[in-house]
């Protein structure tokens, strides 16, 4: 079947390939959460998560590949400030001598 | 390019105005500009009903007794007259009225990238409107506009979940339109239309709408914790079931310290708007004016705790933030001498939008320099939650946002109605306004630093002549406000006609007719030119034109 | 720039289709930035009380059925599949694969729910449904030992738990009524291969709810779990 190819469009294949690929990461993140990593448990749980998100944002949003780069400065930007909502809340929160409200 | 030719001294016959004379024409619209009026005039009521709040305010403060009302009933009248003024008054009055009447046509588009949203979020805004009406009628809020925890969640037995409901709809009006004010600046510009030829309102408008989408959720997801919290009795924010209240100041002011940044940057764009025009000059450093709205609404989002300085923050974060605050005053710092640049050897004229622009420079730097004040915090320890914070924000709040966008109204008044106010009345109206403005809101700084505190229904009597003088000061203010309310519903009918391009101004929406047809222009226009290109418009004179 | 043959209308206030395409797509981005702040509002939430109460949240996180997240993570990594290759469909002019990947993209969405349903079950039988009937006797298993846990940061845990999933939830059933409408409209005939707009920003709405439980899955599901 003759397929109209535009530079957005992946072939089936490879998108069932990333799709197994996300159930393997799964896979993954489950079983390293039965090992022990100490401290690095969640940031090995968050690594897998975040590589998870890029590719369905990559590939599956068609990040990759779009037309403009704007496309993808939104993508970054909301990921951006929310990261700034994080990081600025826990520099309150890491720095703070007492406990929190009880 | 062509426009359609029209004599001088007639309103075109067939404008956006009069293209359909039904309720349904205008309640269906999808005409930006009808939609900008449908604002208009819901705003403006909503103006007036957070004025009537501000009344009943001063007038208890005349004297040092609670003795207007009760202590409950003040609670409850100072927060209506926050949630009002802010939410259904301060964010959308500049973006949802000019901004929506003037983008499209700035841009050279003949609508915005989606007017059905737009028509969405004007109902959305009666929709949390009417909610939050409902909400006073039922005897409102007492929490303060801030809804600060436990007590907005546990404590306080007033109508806080529909209060807080009603801002959640109106987050989604505010949305939708910076949604579709960065599309269209983004998808809709005339050929040639350049993002360095853009005029700076469009800048501003743009910048504003990167806030509007970036923050607003955050305060969308705090109400919806705060009922969920009230309703379910959850403990997000309540330490006596393991919560902790400085998270939800941290996650509300998220939010409403870059609301502040949408309401000034608009305004600040008017602003750029009108002097140019007003000093014949292109404005000094265009790069540099357009690149300080988007700093300050990046910077704007990264010194939210400074509202927290004493509530229990860290001392290394408060210091960072701190930091941070006075690191985002400097480009609203760099707006205000490029204004003052472009007034330099300009050749100025003072109509009333200039006398507006005028008081915006002056007061917003006021307002702008005590805030820096406030942020180092050493004085803040002292003066937070007093007057001195209510006097700071006004003068930014008004003496600001509220000066750029009546200085706005003035100047695209005859765009919009195809007339010409009164300009005399004008000018007496900005007068009262400015005196009136001052005479409220500076006794107000001495009060705060005195250590009169805010949101107190009573206060020691040595602190009376100070309240009275305010109280006088917003009679006058309030004069100031009536006034256009007249002269520029009678201009509807008598006042001169305006003609294409009354101002002599640079800028597409001057290049149809006053009021524009429904479809903006008759051709797209193709944009070639610098933006306020003042040395090649012919040096006309620019008289004022006067009812004849 | 001549207007398409066949194609979406073009309305008035764009010059050309592509044009209009392109605000469409952006629209759908920004509104998409809204979602992820909204949700970001309880990631931070969720974040802050963890740090704090890690005993607690560990304890309420080693309740949760691993097994039935597991499942939903795998169904919606599916269904975004299946949405990817309908708007491949939808590219194609294949109406009846198109509709076919629609359906089985909303049949996963509501296996989702099902399987969600089963879980709240579970959280309502063990009391660990926040507010009058929160009881919480389970204790932080680190490693075979036990630590009791305050049960007031354990009922933490569950609001931020109930708050995040149900909110997700929500998004999960807006986007099932939403796929629903455009498989009946696929159906009809609506889209071509010039237009098909409404699927791929739909998709792109429904690969968002997807990343958002790819954080939520680890974060609540995968606290402390070795041995």
């Amino acid at each position: 079947m003759a397929q109209h190819e535009e530079h957005t469009t992946h072939s089936q294949a490879f998108y069932l390939l990333i799709g197994i690929t996300l159930l393997v990461l799964t896979a993954t993140t489950v079983g390293a959460a039965f090992i022990n990593l100490g401290a690095f448990n969640p940031v090995v749980a968050l690594l897998i998560a975040t590589i998870k998100a890029t590719l369905v944002v990559l590939f599956f949003m068609h990040v990759k590949g779009a037309s403009e780069k704007l496309t993808g400065a939104v993508v970054v930007s909301g990921f951006f400030f929310l990261a700034i909502l994080l990081s600025l809340s826990l520099a309150d929160y890491l720095t703070r001598s007492g406990p929190m409200w009880r | 390019m062509a426009t359609t030719a029209i004599a001088a001294n007639e309103i075109p016959k067939l404008n956006y105005l009069n293209n359909g004379h039904t309720i349904k024409s205008w309640l269906l619209t999808t005409d930006h500009k009808r939609i900008a009026l449908l604002y208009l005039f819901s705003v403006t009521a909503f103006f007036f009903l957070g004025g009537f709040f501000a009344m009943l305010i001063r007038l208890e403060l005349l004297t040092p007794e609670g003795d207007l009302m009760q202590a409950d009933t003040y609670n409850k009248v100072f927060t209506m007259h926050g949630i009002v003024m802010v939410f259904f008054f301060l964010i959308p009055v500049v973006p949802a009225i000019l901004g929506n009447f003037v983008v499209p046509l700035m841009v050279g588009a003949k609508d915005l990238a989606f007017p059905r949203i737009n028509l969405l979020s004007w109902y959305l805004y009666v929709a949390a409107g009417a909610l939050f009406l409902h909400c006073m009628l039922n005897g409102g809020v007492d929490t303060g506009w801030t809804f600060y925890t436990p007590y907005s969640t546990a404590a306080s037995n007033t109508n806080v979940v529909e209060a807080g409901l009603a801002i959640f709809i109106a987050g989604f009006s505010s949305i939708f339109t910076g949604l579709n004010f960065i599309v269209t600046i983004h998808r809709m510009r005339a050929p040639g239309l350049t993002w360095s030829r853009l005029p700076l309102f469009i800048w501003s408008t743009y910048a504003t709408s990167l806030v509007m989408i970036l923050g607003t959720p955050v305060i969308a997801i705090t109400m919806v914790l705060v009922v969920a919290e009230r309703l379910l009795h959850l403990g997000i924010f309540d330490p006596a079931l393991g919560g902790d209240p400085i998270l939800f100041q941290h996650l509300f002011w998220f939010y409403s310290h870059p609301a502040v940044y949408i309401m000034i940057l608009p305004s600040m764009g008017v602003i750029s708007e009108i002097v140019p025009c007003f000093s014949r000059k292109r404005v000094f450093g265009y790069n540099f004016v357009a690149l300080s709205s988007v700093a300050i609404a990046v910077f704007g989002f990264l010194v939210w705790a400074h509202h927290l300085f004493v509530a229990g923050i860290s001392l290394y974060s408060a210091m960072v933030f701190s930091f941070l605050s006075f690191v985002v005053a400097i480009p609203s710092a760099v707006k205000i001498f490029n204004w003052t640049a472009t007034l330099y050897k300009g050749s100025v004229t003072f109509a009333t939008p200039m006398l507006y622009a005028f008081g915006f420079i002056g007061l917003f730097t006021i307002g702008g320099l005590t805030g820096v004040m406030l942020a180092t915090i050493g004085i803040d320890v002292h003066v937070t939650d007093t007057y001195f914070v209510i006097a700071h924000f006004h003068y930014v709040m008004v003496g600001g946002v509220l000066m750029g966008y009546l200085g706005g109204l003035h100047f695209w008044w005859p765009k919009i109605t195809g007339r010409m106010y009164p300009e005399a009345w004008a000018k007496l109206s900005a007068l009262f306004v400015f005196v009136g403005f001052n005479l409220t809101f500076f006794p107000q700084f001495i009060l705060g630093y005195l250590g009169m505190p805010r949101r107190y229904w009573q206060y020691p009597p040595e602190f009376q002549v100070l309240n009275v003088l305010s109280t006088a000061g917003a009679s006058v203010l309030a004069i100031g406000y009536l006034l256009p309310m007249i002269y520029m519903l009678w201009s509807l009918k008598y006042g001169a006609i305006a003609g294409d391009n009354p101002w002599h101004a640079a800028g597409l929406e001057w290049k149809t007719s006053s009021p524009p047809p429904t479809l903006n222009f008759d051709e797209t226009p193709v944009v070639t030119w610098e933006a306020y290109n003042y040395d090649e418009i012919p040096d006309v004179p620019l008289e004022v034109p006067v009812a004849q | 720039m001549e207007p398409e043959a066949h194609g979406p209308e073009l309305v008035h206030q764009f010059s050309d289709v592509q044009q209009q395409k392109n605000a469409a797509s952006l629209g759908m981005w920004l509104f998409l930035v809204t979602e992820i702040m909204f949700f970001g509002g309880m990631f931070c939430a969720y974040l802050i009380y963890r740090l704090e109460y890690f005993n607690a949240f560990a304890a309420g996180s080693q309740q949760l059925s691993i097994k039935m997240g597991a499942i939903n993570t795998a169904v919606l990594i599916i269904s975004s599949v299946t949405v990817v290759l309908g708007v491949k469909a939808a590219e194609a002019g294949k109406r009846k694969l198109l509709v076919g990947y629609l359906v089985v993209t909303v049949l996963l969405g509501l296996t989702f729910l099902v399987v969600k349903g089963f879980e709240y079950r579970e959280k309502f039988e063990k009391h660990h449904v926040p507010g009058a009937t929160f009881s919480f006797t389970d204790k932080f298993d680190d490693n075979g030992k036990q630590y009791a846990v305050n049960s007031k940061e354990a009922e933490l845990f569950f609001s931020l738990y109930f708050v995040m999933t149900g909110m997700h939830a929500l998004h999960m059933i807006i986007g099932c009524g939403l796929f629903t409408v455009l498989a009946i409209l696929a159906w009809k005939g609506h889209y071509t291969p010039t237009y098909f707009t409404p699927i791929e920003n739909s998709g792109l709405y429904w690969h968002l709810v997807d990343i958002i439980w790819i954080y939520l899955f680890p974060l609540l599901y995968l606290i402390s779990r070795h041995s």
